[in-house]
């Protein structure tokens, strides 16, 4: 029997392994795509420290060559049944394992913007996302649609979080801070680019976050307009038309851009919403919710089935590797009781 | 364009319509629904009844605070027991407002179960008539939308320029009351529509789309009623058409009497005021109710649809798409006889 089966080979799960892997045990470690850290991959620098991502990444995969892991790729687990002591867990390809203990790490998805089709996503070339904007940060080459240096872009903060038409009522908690980030990217690749960022409040709640805030704007010129974006439109020239309302002063606006980056929320990833749904712990949104947020917060009502990261809402990867180190010592503590 | 909103789809009766006038667009487009009746009775062979006892929907006292809404319920409960009395379920109103009066009444109905019964006893009380609520609530453009391959089997033209062999540019609007209200009820929903889209493009047409897309026709009830504020109508039509001239529509196409109205009327009037036309030449940009642009294509005559009542002169379209038309009969009433025409205006040429 493996010891302990984690599904999800994020940084939660990444990191829980390694943790529970240099307590001594054997750890196998699901993941249903082809590689590791899909999502930390797609992004360049990262939050606050403008770290590199693609370090962060290798630091994490060193982790796994412990002796103590099992990774396996491509395994998309559908099905853990079993109780305290044996799980059953089974994927896609109907291959089975057996474990002591389950750790869920499942993740999360991005929002699809096509579903906020009045900023036409989808449809206006120069309507891009926050991760294609990571990308082209990532590549050392911001261009508008024509492949030119763009002289203007536009931040749009909220998109599918915080937001009654797609349903999603919380926060996602990381696209402030990562819009205020790509701002300075922006900037610091094309100092002659305007850059504009709206937003309904800024929520710059981690260490040195309201610092980038304010080094945005005294440093690098970065323009904040509070009041969100009701439509975007293609104009003549190939740019895209933005409307809003400038809440502070009270007035409508109206500005063209050659790029509108749609800072996309976090949403509950596929395999986080069925695991979530078999175990009669989905909240209303999709994600995992764990017994108790204050004192249980890697425990669900299932003995020997955890939970850690984005499964249960938006964290940052700071946050996320923090619940897995907490995860690894609840499942260290109950490894302890079957023994 | 990509087509997203193709996934928003609504349910449109196939059959056995009750067809309710607008008390505006009989004097804006006095052919247009009579051309509808004969598209879906001659065309299409639908059943599609047509009542000789109809009245107001209240639309316009309604949304301008003079008619009750307790009024409004009772109004519309009436029209329906024509429909009921007639033997009919599927409502077709002409007019966008009604539609979105009919639409906002049966939510209420249905959200607040004790206004309808309510209605019912008002209805009772005041002239001893009985209703359903109608199963199938569509609006004309709806109709026309779902059946527009079945109508293009039967077209004469199509939405081409006969001198390029160019698609016209068409320019299309929906009414605030057809999708904006609730989104659900409109083909496309409130931010991409698609009812008068799909049918441009299924007639060899393209949609222009440009920034001020969605921007107010530049009508609002509240504005125009009260005439001090009829500047800030003219200003948002204004709008509209600055945002649209780069793109040197053929013409604009709309399925509400007051878009198509004021989009059409406020060209002469900001070519009187400034001096400013929109197309190339000083002529206007012809406006056309989706109706007309059907009927056109049809083959209908151009007088017998209501074209010369129009502002803005559509022999210019007329010649570009390659349609008939005799100039001799362009003011000739049902007599045979030449009534008065028109004078013609300073700025804007006909």
């Amino acid at each position: 029997m493996n010891e302990i089966a984690i599904i999800g080979a994020g940084p939660a799960g990444i990191e829980a392994a390694y943790v529970l892997a240099q307590r001594g045990y054997k750890v196998t470690l699901f993941e249903k795509a082809a590689d590791t850290l899909t999502n930390i991959r797609d992004k360049a620098y990262l939050f606050p420290d403008f770290s590199s991502a693609a370090d962060l990444a290798d630091q994490l995969n060193r982790k796994l060559q412990h002796e103590n892991i099992t990774l396996k790729t491509n395994a998309d687990i559908v099905s853990v049944k079993g109780e305290s002591g044996a799980w059953k867990l089974v994927d896609s390809q109907v291959n089975a394992y057996t474990a002591s203990a389950v750790l869920m790490a499942t993740g999360y998805t991005v929002f699809d913007a096509k579903r906020k089709e009045e900023l036409g996503y989808g449809i206006y070339q120069g309507v891009i996302t926050s991760l294609e904007m990571e990308k082209m940060i990532r590549e050392g080459h911001i261009v508008n649609t024509m492949g030119e240096q763009p002289g203007k872009i536009v931040f749009l903060q909220c998109v599918g979080s915080r937001d009654e038409k797609s349903g999603n009522h919380y926060c996602s908690k990381v696209c402030c801070v990562t819009a205020v980030k790509q701002a300075i990217e922006v900037k610091k690749h094309l100092p002659d680019t305007e850059v504009y960022l709206f937003y309904m409040d800024l929520r710059m709640w981690g260490e040195h976050f309201e610092e980038m805030y304010r080094e945005s704007q005294e440093k690098y010129g970065v323009k904040y307009i509070r009041g969100r974006i009701s439509e975007a439109a293609s104009t003549f020239d190939g740019k895209v038309q933005i409307k809003a309302e400038d809440t502070l002063v009270g007035l409508p606006l109206k500005m063209s851009t050659d790029l509108l980056v749609l800072m996309v929320g976090m949403e509950p990833s596929a395999g986080t919403r069925k695991l979530a749904t078999d175990h009669a712990m989905a909240n209303r949104y999709g994600f995992a919710t764990s017994q108790s947020p204050l004192l249980d917060d890697n425990l669900t009502a299932e003995a020997g089935f955890f939970v850690a990261g984005t499964c249960k809402r938006p964290l940052s990867i700071i946050d996320t590797l923090n619940d897995a180190r907490a995860a690894a010592q609840r499942i260290d503590e109950y490894m302890n009781t079957l023994r | 364009m990509k087509r997203y909103w193709n996934e928003y789809q609504k349910n449109i009766a196939d059959d056995k319509y009750f067809y309710e006038r607008s008390c505006i667009r009989q004097t804006f487009f006095p052919g247009s629904e009579a051309a509808f009746l004969r598209m879906l009775r001659e065309e299409l062979g639908k059943d599609i009844y047509d009542s000789e006892n109809q009245h107001t929907c209240t639309g316009i006292g309604y949304h301008a605070d003079v008619v009750p809404i307790e009024t409004t319920m009772t109004v519309v409960a009436r029209l329906f027991s024509l429909m009921t009395e007639a033997g009919y379920e599927n409502y077709v109103p002409s007019c966008v407002t009604s539609f979105g009066i009919f639409s906002e009444m049966t939510e209420i109905w249905k959200e607040h179960p004790e206004t309808l019964e309510k209605t019912r006893e008002y209805l009772w009380k005041a002239c001893k008539r009985e209703f359903e609520v109608p199963k199938n609530i569509a609006h004309p453009s709806d109709i026309i939308y779902k059946f527009r391959y079945e109508l293009k089997d039967k077209m004469k033209y199509q939405l081409v320029n006969r001198f390029t062999g160019k698609p016209l540019k068409v320019v299309e609007h929906i009414g605030c009351h057809y999708a904006k209200i609730f989104p659900e009820k409109g083909v496309g929903k409130a931010e991409f529509p698609y009812v008068l889209a799909g049918m441009i493009e299924a007639w060899g047409g393209d949609v222009v789309d440009y920034p001020e897309r969605r921007h107010c026709c530049g009508f609002g009830f509240r504005q125009y009623l009260v005439q001090e504020n009829r500047g800030y109508c003219v200003a948002n039509s204004k709008k509209k058409f600055e945002s649209m001239e780069a793109y040197e529509p053929d013409f604009i196409v709309a399925n509400c009497p007051g878009c198509a109205m004021f989009m059409d009327k406020w060209q002469y009037t900001i070519a009187e005021m400034e001096g400013k036309t929109y197309d190339r030449e000083g002529y206007g940009i012809p406006v056309l109710t989706y109706e007309e642009m059907a009927g056109l294509l049809l083959g209908y005559d151009p007088w017998q649809l209501g074209l010369q009542l129009h502002q803005v002169q559509s022999e210019r379209l007329l010649d570009m798409i390659g349609i008939a038309y005799n100039p001799d009969e362009k003011y000739m009433g049902v007599s045979g006889k030449v009534l008065s025409t028109p004078e013609k205006p300073h700025n804007l040429l006909v």
